[in-house]
């Protein structure tokens, strides 16, 4: 039996990234703002301790912080002429749980992208005409630029704290900085980090390469920070546990360190943690939401009624949150209808690595998941792609995010897996051994979305999201082209072996690749060919509002989360300086 | 504060003739009351699990555990009953109503100097909250302190009611702080060492004292381990925002200005830091000579720094603004007491929040890791890098303040 709780102005799905941020300008704004999250509260000072965070076994290996197959997970299949099987342990990606979401193990790099993203489509057609678009491809421009974009995307680094160096301040470019990023109203907000041994090494060979090398910007800080809720953070000590870690010094921005002070202070706002949501609530037209209905850890099924909901779980589950809840209509592959699910996009990973022989030492055990030097020149449309035959690219970078002792074992190929000739090959190689990796583009196609498995079902009898995906031709041409410049990129920062990592056949779920799995509940400017207006409300049901990487009607070469944070503060001032001043469609249909 | 003189005049006035009457629907004197309950923090006792002003936290004296009093309107079990008369005889004389005396743990010694004005908007405020009823053992004493009468000779001995006399020829600014340091906000109950029978000494007030488990610091005007070389600003900032420049407020002190100087007036924290800047300092006022880097624990500590501490309090010990404490030149570091460092490292302690300051850092506890010996020498070493200077720790301190 459903038990109906008193109603509120707002209700969050997921307290992450996103959906702090907007649970705190709603807050600020005076409405009764509910969090309803499906992990555990979790704090700098009582989940991440110095003395206990940094621990690889229990956090790197065993996934102490991520979501449980157990709790949800979806089904896999690379084709629509195959059967989709679930996942029981996460391995090409890694979906968060709890309270700070996938914002407390982030590594930090924290992008705008390119304006050309927004505009993908049109541009590669003003560019090189509608015959260079891929076969398949369902790729379409965002219905927002980058220009409407750059406050907010100010705004989250501002938040964050970003550390970086500018490379176009308001049409000017500046030395040393990004001179393909779009053009920025300030400074960010603090200087780059320090850059460990290979960074350096790779800027300079980027240099003599006729590249245009810049620090990766960073959301590990380079010096303490006090941003404009008055949340502080303090500078990285460089230990080498983000990705996959809390982080205990304060020096990683995150929901915890930036937003959380602040919101945990607001009356109005509420977190319920360990409390699925289980299906958005329409009236009975099925035009406007009345809430949400969640299931606690004792299985009690709960009804919160509200006015707003907003989405802000991940991606994958924010999709799977409008398929159940029968908001929009599912996108289907064989008629190319429908827009629940559609443009599912995945990221191209993939690189060099070089070894160097004994006498270098790179130290990588003193590192930080953002300290790093970064390439643009084979992005988005940053070069001529009139001769390469795919559109699109990726950012190159050297960013060693990590030494640790249990996952980072590189050793040449043709080393043996075990025994003495292994350990020997480990000794020698790990403080001389660095790569150059690629983060490449993935266009939005037709075979490529998400939908709801027609077999499998959760715990609590609802059915899992099926995920259909490979990578097309396209991609792996970019892919081969981008992997090719990190080798060049390798020899000349001087190793005598490089070894090239490059995916081939069909996309594994398997073997990690990239957290940044993005589309499925797109924004743009047809309702027949996206979920959400540009103000990431959607078309069916206006009081539903939706936030993070599910929005994105592709993915670009650069890692997810400034757009995800850009989107959110985007949304939440629509929500405040429009949709509370006249509820309804802010874009009419 | 403008005729703060006046005002207690007017109090003294009133106590000496007629009686005072706390209307309880003077919203301006419920107002007054409930900051001037903040002010005197009288939550930091007086809650418990049914509550706030309800009662029955375990107050621990060198005596025993006195259990707070509910001081919510309920009439059975709460000051439903009192009037305000009784409830000023309580602040005044230690003396609840039928003559039954209360023990100095409600600091009456402090709260005598309270004008009857404030008494009464404190009492118009107290009787405004809901009632809340919970029953709380007053009598945990073991004998012949559970004969409250005992109190009498106490009091014939230590205890001299009267009121804040302001101090002619001083600002009002500084009389205002006089009146909240030594009257409303009892800053001496923690601050100012205690004789073997629980007496301020006056001689040596806020020269700081060990105290259940932590070191009250050293708040006089001594340079080397008091707040001499603290600014009225730097005061100032840290009872608003638990946070200087270079220390946050932890402990028992971080309650205090969560529930208490936070949520004062600039006017009367600037008044608390003249007045205290203004005392004279107490206790030794010059630092010996470091103890040498080349001694064994030195050694031993300087390298137990670097694995463990020196990543947030960083290296030269100085810590990050406002975040995480420097070590080098902090006066808490330096304390002749070295129960709070102690009992931080083996514990851990969690800074507390402001609206001003929302980030609560907090430090891990250590204890788990490091012997006896080893924060000893920890702490040895940072009382004695970066110019500090400080008499070195011992392991049975440390031992004292393990959790039991």
């Amino acid at each position: 039996m459903t038990r109906r709780l008193p109603a509120t102005d707002v209700v969050v799905v997921g307290l992450g990234w996103t959906g702090s941020i907007m649970a705190l300008e709603m807050a600020r704004a005076g409405l009764r703002v509910v969090a309803i999250e499906r992990g555990p509260w979790r704090d700098t000072s009582t989940d991440f301790p110095t003395t206990t965070a940094p621990d690889e076994l229990r956090y790197a290996i065993r996934q102490d912080l991520f979501l449980r197959p157990a709790q949800e997970t979806l089904t896999f299949r690379n084709n629509l002429g195959q059967t989709a099987l679930p996942i029981r342990r996460w391995g090409s990606f890694l979906p968060g749980n709890g309270v700070g979401g996938a914002g407390v193990h982030w590594n930090g790099q924290t992008w705008r992208w390119h304006p050309w993203d927004f505009t993908h489509r049109s541009a590669t057609i003003a560019r090189y005409g509608q015959a260079a678009l891929p076969a398949d491809n369902m790729m379409q421009d965002w219905g927002i630029t980058y220009d409407e974009l750059e406050a907010s995307y100010d705004r989250f680094e501002y938040l964050c704290g970003i550390a970086g160096r500018a490379g176009n301040l308001g049409g000017e470019l500046q030395p040393g900085g990004n001179p393909f990023e779009g053009p920025r109203a300030r400074p960010f907000p603090t200087p780059p980090m320090n850059m460990p041994l290979a960074a350096t090494m790779f800027e300079t060979a980027a240099a003599g390469l006729g590249w245009k090398p810049f620090p990766s910007p960073s959301a590990n800080m380079s010096t303490a920070y006090t941003n404009f809720y008055g949340c502080r953070l303090g500078p990285c000590t460089y230990c080498g546990f983000c990705e996959r870690f809390g982080c205990g010094n304060f020096s990683k921005a995150s929901p915890q360190t930036c937003v959380l002070p602040a919101l945990v202070r607001q009356r109005a706002f509420e977190a319920r943690t360990d409390s699925q949501v289980t299906k958005v609530n329409l009236s009975t037209d099925g035009k406007r939401a009345t809430g949400v209905t969640y299931v606690d850890t004792a299985g009690e099924a709960w009804e919160q009624p509200a006015d707003i909901v907003l989405l802000c779980a991940y991606q994958l589950f924010n999709v799977r949150l409008l398929l159940l809840s029968g908001i929009g209509k599912p996108y289907d592959p064989v008629t190319g209808q429908g827009t629940v699910g559609r443009n599912y996009a995945y990221q191209v990973t993939g690189g060099a690595t070089g070894f160097f022989g004994r006498e270098r030492r790179f130290n990588p055990f003193a590192a930080a998941g953002s300290a790093g030097i970064a390439v643009d020149d084979f992005n988005a449309d940053h070069f001529d792609h009139t001769q390469v035959g795919f559109v699109g690219g990726a950012s190159l970078s050297c960013i060693p995010t990590s030494g640790r002792p249990i996952g980072n074992r590189p050793v040449p190929p043709g080393t043996p897996r075990w025994g003495a000739a292994w350990k020997q090959a480990t000794r020698d190689n790990y403080n001389s051994t660095t790569s150059v990796g690629i983060q490449g583009s993935v266009m939005g196609y037709r075979g490529c979305y998400l939908d709801l498995d027609p077999t499998y079902r959760d715990a609590l009898g609802q059915p899992l999201l099926r995920m259909t995906f490979d990578f097309q031709e396209n991609e792996r041409k970019m892919g081969r082209y981008c992997i090719d410049r990190t080798e060049h990129a390798m020899r000349a920062m001087g190793a005598n072996q490089v070894r090239r990592n490059e995916h081939t056949g069909p996309y594994s779920i398997t073997p990690y690749q990239s957290t940044h799995n993005t589309g499925g509940a797109i924004m743009g400017d047809n309702p027949t060919t996206s979920v959400a207006n540009k103000y990431c409300q959607s078309w069916d049901v206006p009081n539903v509002f939706l936030a993070g990487a599910c929005l994105f009607p592709m993915n670009a070469g650069l890692n997810p989360t400034g757009t995800v944070g850009a989107l959110a503060y985007w949304a939440a001032d629509a929500i405040r300086e429009r949709y509370l001043k006249a509820p309804g469609a802010l874009v009419p249909t | 504060m403008r005729g703060l003189a006046l005002v207690a005049l007017a109090g003294m006035a009133l106590a000496a003739g007629s009686h005072a009457m706390a209307d309880s629907n003077d919203y301006t004197a419920i107002s007054r009351g409930r900051y001037l309950v903040t002010a005197g923090d009288c939550v930091a006792c007086h809650q418990g699990a049914s509550g706030e002003f309800a009662g029955g936290r375990g107050i621990e004296t060198p005596f025993g555990t006195i259990r707070a009093a509910n001081i919510t309107p309920d009439l059975e079990t709460g000051i439903g009953t009192w009037s305000a008369d009784d409830f000023a005889r309580a602040l005044h004389e230690g003396v609840a109503p039928g003559g039954r005396r209360l023990y100095p743990a409600f600091p009456y010694a402090f709260y005598t100097r309270i004008t009857r004005e404030d008494s009464d908007a404190m009492y118009a405020w107290l009787r405004s909250i809901p009632p809340v009823r919970n029953t709380v053992d007053r009598d945990t004493l073991p004998f012949p302190l559970n004969i409250r009468t005992v109190m009498r000779g106490w009091n014939a001995v230590f205890f001299e009611a009267g009121r804040f006399q302001p101090v002619p020829g001083r600002s009002e600014e500084w009389n205002r702080g006089a009146y909240l340091v030594t009257g409303l906000g009892h800053c001496g109950a923690c601050h100012t060492p205690v004789n073997v029978l629980g007496a301020s000494r006056a001689s040596e007030a806020m020269a700081g004292q060990p105290l259940q488990g932590w070191f009250v610091p050293n708040i006089s005007a001594n340079e080397y381990v008091g707040i001499g070389a603290w600014g009225v600003e730097d005061i100032v900032q840290y009872l608003r925002t638990g946070a200087t420049t270079w220390t946050r407020a932890s402990g028992p002190m971080a309650e205090v200005v969560e529930f208490s100087t936070s949520r004062m007036t600039d006017a009367d924290l600037r008044a608390i830091a003249v007045y205290l800047k203004d005392q004279p300092a107490r206790g030794v006022a010059t630092a010996p000579p470091p103890l040498s880097a080349e001694i064994p624990r030195m050694r031993a500590g300087a390298a137990l720094f670097t694995d463990n501490c020196a990543a947030c309090h960083r290296g030269d010990g100085q810590g990050v603004e406002r975040l995480i404490p420097a070590l080098a030149g902090n006066q808490i570091v330096l304390q002749r007491g070295a129960e709070t460092l102690a009992r931080v490292v083996v514990s851990g302690v969690r800074a507390m929040a402001t609206d001003a300051d929302p980030t609560a850092p907090g430090m891990p506890s250590f204890g788990w890791r490091l012997n006896d010996t080893q924060v000893a020498d920890v702490l040895t070493y940072a009382r004695n890098a970066w110019g500090n200077a400080a008499p070195a720790v011992e392991a049975e301190t440390v031992r004292g303040l393990r959790p039991r």
